[in-house]
């Protein structure tokens, strides 16, 4: 029976992570739903939906060899199926400030709380060692309307530069 | 009438010049104006989506607002287009679109912001337009339908959004 699984892969960033753990996977009959795989500092991550005969076990046999040689940590979950469960954003939320502890949970907290579902988060450390810049780029669905997260996040505009954009997309 | 959705070959053929304006073409350009209208959108449709590989296709923005002020999105209303070209692009801008032959996907593509362009109408009269901003990016979705492409053809990355938006 198939089953589907979230493949979670941490290491240190080297050519040929992506390469050889899906070839791993294909020739052991795997197939591949949805993916994020994408550097984060000096590590390379890799999370995949993961669909195969057999249970955790063996699916962790099968990325061993490559885990093993390269290094990566391993972390399997069994999930329900998923495909063809988009939703379309229609809020984007663009933060950058001066690093400090406390943005992320501040600004998604404030989100949360405006009936704000995110659907996709990405931050990134930019400037230089000495004075950092955190930069945060969120999309999602504001289930409570556009004016809800405009306020909610007014107040937040004096310490840290917030611009809120509204996506609309265009189906042709 | 029924939409094509990728993988279908015939989305990435490139359409043939329509010759004949005759009373058939009416009569398709007709029913597919009417398909349109029942579709999600609903804003503009290319004749290759339900499978006939000429170079025709329909926008029409009446009515239509943008962002939470509900401004009214400018636009020139119903347009016929046959054997459209586009003639001069200026501008760029990152937007996300949609297609009725790509179910369950969205992605960000870079369009101009400005196009002028020139097309027939059902009865085979040329006309010039300019158009900008929404319009002139359902103009050149549908027009790169009848050229074989698909925005997925156009995808930029979402980590490109910040530097490449154009500055408001």
């Amino acid at each position: 029976m198939k089953n589907w699984y979230m493949m979670a892969l941490v290491g240190k960033d080297q050519p040929g992570i992506v390469a050889q753990i899906t070839e791993a996977l294909f020739n052991a009959g795997g197939a591949l739903g949805e993916t994020s795989m994408m550097r984060l500092g000096s590590n390379f991550t890799i999370m995949m939906m993961v669909e195969m005969d057999g249970d955790e076990k063996q699916l962790c046999q099968v990325v061993h060899p490559v885990t093993e040689k390269l290094g990566l940590h391993l972390h399997v979950d069994q999930i329900e199926p998923g495909l063809h469960q988009h939703s379309i954003p229609d809020l984007r939320v663009l933060v950058y400030g001066a690093d400090r502890p406390g943005i992320v949970a501040q600004i998604t907290g404030v989100l949360a709380e405006s009936g704000f579902d995110i659907t996709d988060l990405d931050s990134q450390v930019g400037g230089d060692a000495e004075k950092p810049i955190y930069i945060l780029m969120i999309e999602g669905v504001a289930g409570d309307g556009m004016d809800t997260v405009h306020q909610a996040l007014e107040p937040l505009s004096e310490s840290i530069d917030v611009r809120v954009e509204e996506i609309e997309t265009l189906i042709g | 009438m029924e939409i094509l959705t990728y993988p279908d070959s015939r989305l990435k053929r490139e359409c043939e010049v329509v010759g004949s304006f005759d009373e058939e073409l009416a009569n398709f350009i007709a029913e597919l104006e009417t398909f349109m209208r029942t579709q999600p959108g609903g804003i503009g449709i290319a004749a290759p989506q339900v499978g006939r590989l000429q170079r025709i296709c329909i926008v029409d923005l009446t009515g239509m607002t943008r962002g939470k002020k509900k401004n009214p999105v400018p636009n020139q209303g119903r347009m016929i287009l046959v054997n459209p070209e586009i003639t001069e692009w200026d501008g760029f801008e990152l937007g996300r679109e949609g297609c009725m032959s790509v179910p369950d996907y969205t992605g960000n593509v870079i369009r101009a912001t400005q196009i002028k362009f020139t097309a027939q109408d059902e009865s085979g009269e040329l006309h010039e337009y300019e158009s900008e901003g929404y319009e002139a990016r359902a103009i050149q979705h549908e027009v790169d339908h009848l050229d074989g492409m698909l925005f997925l053809d156009r995808l930029v990355s979402r980590r490109t959004d910040l530097f490449q938006r154009k500055k408001r």
